[in-house]
């Protein structure tokens, strides 16, 4: 016995979803790494677009007023320069640009001016860093007094890649010679590393937090796991027969309830098996005692009856008759008495097997030798169609029994027309079938022709004496040997009984080596055929089997 | 006392030497059955056959009635009020040959197992015939009449003394009940043949037809106990796997 296993064999690229799918930590686990990394990236995001909104806005403000200040401060010093001197604007603004960038301080922001088609800068500042929009915004006619600021990506000469800035840009006006634009560019970069640094601080808290949430996961999962599965493994147990087996009770909660129901369910299983074995033991003493106390005196009776019997010469005719009578009636009881004991050793579970590998064509040869006066008592001939020997493993004795009855049940109802015995084997299983040609039945009792005591007409009478519980006690032969017995029947048809047993004892039947419905009923071309060229295809049973068995679901009705 | 098993063999060719000078008594058989109609049915039927029958319905009665008679054959029920019979049954096999047929309510249990390793020879399901009965009691019976030939056999280290009934094993002789001699020697006759347990069935115990191959088990072990010199080891009844039994090759006394 063993418990059923979800998993069936499959390539190995489905064991990861298989292991998901069998996995209740793992599916815990996963949903919780999953949902909290889905929020701790969220939730980073948002942290990071308000720090660098709010940092940037501020550096925007700081960088507004500084560079007004500064712009004031340059027009101012035009101005004066204007009014005192009249010097070169390229020269004047040479100065103001190396006044302006010194008064920012160490590197605080960088500035160009644009004077007459030249450039004027400090540091080695790119034209590229100031953008074009804001040139034109800047130079556009009425916007001289305005003060513009813009983002932007700002390099030296020397520098391929930009860094993030502002840029900072504004007519400066110089009296006589006209305006000139000119741009402070503020670095960003103190900004950029505290950012930076918090970004860094976002991601390793973000790292740390689905780490532990994930932690925590496994361990709540598997506290709530951990009794599922011993339940499961209880129940396991208990299935496997280990009544005994009880669950570690720990603490009130829902876990330990559960654990505690697991072990009343078991108490109360224990209970109710013990009940019933206690009930099949008195059940089979009963059938054993009843067994001898009436074997004593039958054999008492049967013995009288036979001295009766033997002298019955010497008797009147009515008290001769009668002797005759009691003999006769008591070979019936005896073998209604011993099939009834055989049914209720059954019933009890005490019947088993002894297997043995044999050929089962020998045992039918027996039973067929032995019942030949019967066949001839009611002007049945009985033929056997066997490919070859037919081994399997099997209790022969029960085999011995079940052909037995199917032979007599077949004499039985023979009405003297020929009895067929077919043998057939594939490489799974043995088959049996016999083909009688009498009255026959109608296809829905196919069923009830193996119930106990069952006549198809309770009006017939029996010529053998059967007990009524031959057909009964070949099924269960069969299905104690995992085999089938399946009859098919048509009124005026005759009948068909089939045997199929496995193989090897514990083998699962599939298919059967010969069909349900007789051969002869199959089809033309198989109908006309005498007996011992009928039985060469059955050699090849499986492919010849395959047509036969498709007639018979057709007629599926008369099948078990 | 000499040896018990000669005892037991003479006592019996005695008893039916008796017989045969009475004229219609072919042996006195010993009834041990607590049920009075089914002991008296028996009387009955024996005493038609022409044996002297005997009877005793309690456990306690039977071996005492057994050597007061020296009967030439005893059927023994299992169940019996007092002592079992299985233990009767090995009680007197302790120290005779005698056959013991045992009458049996329960032929499929392991009474029946445990009533042939007591050392009964044979068994009869109830409800039986009459006829099968005596013709189970004749079969024991003339078994022992033995065949007057003046045979010397060997099987194995063993030499078979046919018209004497004995078996020895380097000059000492080898107490065998009758049947387990005569199982012997249906081996030894035939020593290139393998007996299955049907042919065994039929030679030995006279069954026509098949029967319970146990008793064919059971018996070869007991002789196996009794003639080999490592039971676990036969070299003289040896079992051919899947058929059934035949003699280990003859070897010269020591």
């Amino acid at each position: 016995m063993s418990v059923p296993s979800i998993t069936e064999r499959q390539p190995w690229w489905k064991w990861p979803l298989n292991w998901w799918w069998r996995s209740l930590p793992l599916r815990v686990i996963s949903t919780v790494f999953l949902a909290s990394l889905v929020v701790v990236i969220l939730g980073g995001f948002l942290i990071m677009r308000q720090a660098t909104t709010g940092v940037i806005d501020t550096k925007k403000d700081s960088v507004k007023s500084e560079a007004a200040a500064a712009m004031a401060n340059a027009q101012e010093t035009l101005d004066n320069a204007a009014v005192t001197s009249s010097v070169r604007p390229n020269d004047l603004f040479q100065t103001l640009v190396a006044n302006l960038a010194a008064r920012s301080g160490t590197d605080r922001y960088l500035v160009i001016a644009f004077v007459n088609r030249q450039v004027v800068r400090t540091g080695q500042v790119d034209i590229s860093s100031v953008p074009a929009a804001l040139r034109a915004e800047v130079t556009e006619p009425g916007n001289e007094d305005k003060l513009f600021i813009t983002p932007t990506g700002m390099r030296t000469t020397n520098e391929v890649t930009t860094r993030p800035g502002f840029a900072v840009g504004t007519m400066l006006e110089m009296p006589g010679s006209g305006a000139y634009e000119t741009y402070l560019l503020f670095p960003l970069e103190q900004e950029q590393q505290t950012l930076n640094v918090l970004g860094t601080a976002v991601i390793s808290t973000s790292a740390l937090l689905v780490l532990l949430l994930t932690i925590i996961a496994s361990l709540v999962s598997r506290q709530v796991v951990a009794p599922v599965r011993a339940a499961r493994r209880a129940a396991e147990s208990l299935a496997l027969g280990n009544l005994s087996n009880r669950m570690r009770v720990r603490g009130q909660d829902d876990l330990a309830r559960l654990a505690a129901s697991m072990n009343y369910m078991a108490s109360e299983l224990e209970k109710q098996i013990n009940q019933l074995e206690e009930l099949s033991a008195v059940q089979q003493r009963f059938v054993s005692d009843v067994s001898h106390e009436l074997r004593t005196p039958l054999t008492t009776v049967r013995m009288a009856a036979e001295v009766l019997y033997e002298a019955r010469e010497d008797f009147d005719p009515v008290a001769a008759r009668s002797a005759e009578l009691l003999q006769a009636e008591l070979d019936r009881f005896e073998a209604l008495l011993t099939d009834l004991l055989e049914i209720s050793r059954f019933d009890a579970g005490a019947a088993v097997l002894s297997l043995d590998r044999v050929d089962l064509v020998p045992i039918v040869e027996q039973v067929v030798a032995a019942h030949r006066r019967f066949a001839e008592e009611a002007g049945a001939t009985v033929t056997i169609h066997a490919p070859g020997p037919c081994n399997a493993e099997v209790d022969a004795r029960r085999i011995e029994r079940i052909v037995r009855n199917l032979l007599t049940n077949a004499i039985e109802h023979s009405e003297g027309r020929p009895i067929d015995i077919w043998l057939a084997s594939d490489d799974d299983a043995v088959a049996i079938a016999v083909r009688d040609h009498g009255v026959g039945f109608e296809a829905s009792q196919a069923k009830q022709v193996f119930h106990r005591f069952w006549r198809a007409d309770p009006a017939r009478t029996r010529t053998i004496g059967g007990s009524g519980l031959g057909l009964s006690i070949a099924m269960e032969d069969a299905r104690l040997h995992g085999g089938w017995l399946t009859a098919w029947g048509r009124p005026g048809m005759g009948a068909q009984f089939r045997l199929t047993l496995p193989r090897e004892h514990g083998g699962i039947l599939e298919q059967s080596p010969l069909p349900l419905v007789p051969r002869d009923l199959v089809g033309p071309s198989v109908s006309r055929v005498d007996g011992v060229e009928f039985a060469q295809p059955l050699t090849s049973s499986p492919v010849s089997a395959a047509p036969a068995q498709d007639v018979a679901a057709g007629q599926r009705s008369g099948e078990e | 006392m000499n040896t018990p098993n000669r005892i037991g063999c003479r006592s019996e060719r005695v008893s039916v030497s008796e017989g045969t000078r009475n004229g219609s008594v072919k042996g006195r058989v010993l009834v041990v059955d607590d049920d009075a109609s089914l002991a008296e049915m028996l009387t009955i039927v024996l005493r038609n056959e022409g044996f002297e029958p005997i009877w005793v319905s309690h456990g306690d009665q039977a071996y005492p009635a057994y050597q007061e008679s020296r009967p030439d054959l005893i059927l023994l029920d299992l169940m019996l009020p007092g002592r079992d019979g299985v233990e009767i049954c090995r009680q007197i096999r302790s120290e005779s040959g005698v056959p013991i047929v045992m009458l049996t309510a329960k032929s499929d249990t392991i009474d029946v197992v445990a009533g042939l390793e007591a050392g009964a020879d044979d068994y009869v399901a109830k409800p039986f015939k009459a006829k099968e009965l005596v013709a189970r009691i004749k079969t024991r019976l003339r078994r022992q009449l033995g065949e007057n030939e003046s045979e010397t056999l060997r099987i194995g280290d063993l030499t078979i003394k046919v018209d004497g009934h004995s078996v020895e094993r380097d000059g000492k002789p080898i107490q065998l009940t009758p049947l387990e001699f005569d199982l012997l020697l249906a081996l030894a006759r035939k020593p290139w043949q393998v007996f299955s347990r049907e042919v065994l069935l039929e030679q030995v115990w006279g069954y026509r037809h098949a029967a319970d191959t146990r008793l064919v088990n059971v018996h070869v072990q007991r002789l196996r106990s009794k003639i080999e010199r490592d039971p676990e080891h036969p070299e003289i009844v040896v079992t051919v796997r899947g058929i059934g039994y035949k003699a280990g090759e003859p070897k010269q006394p020591k």
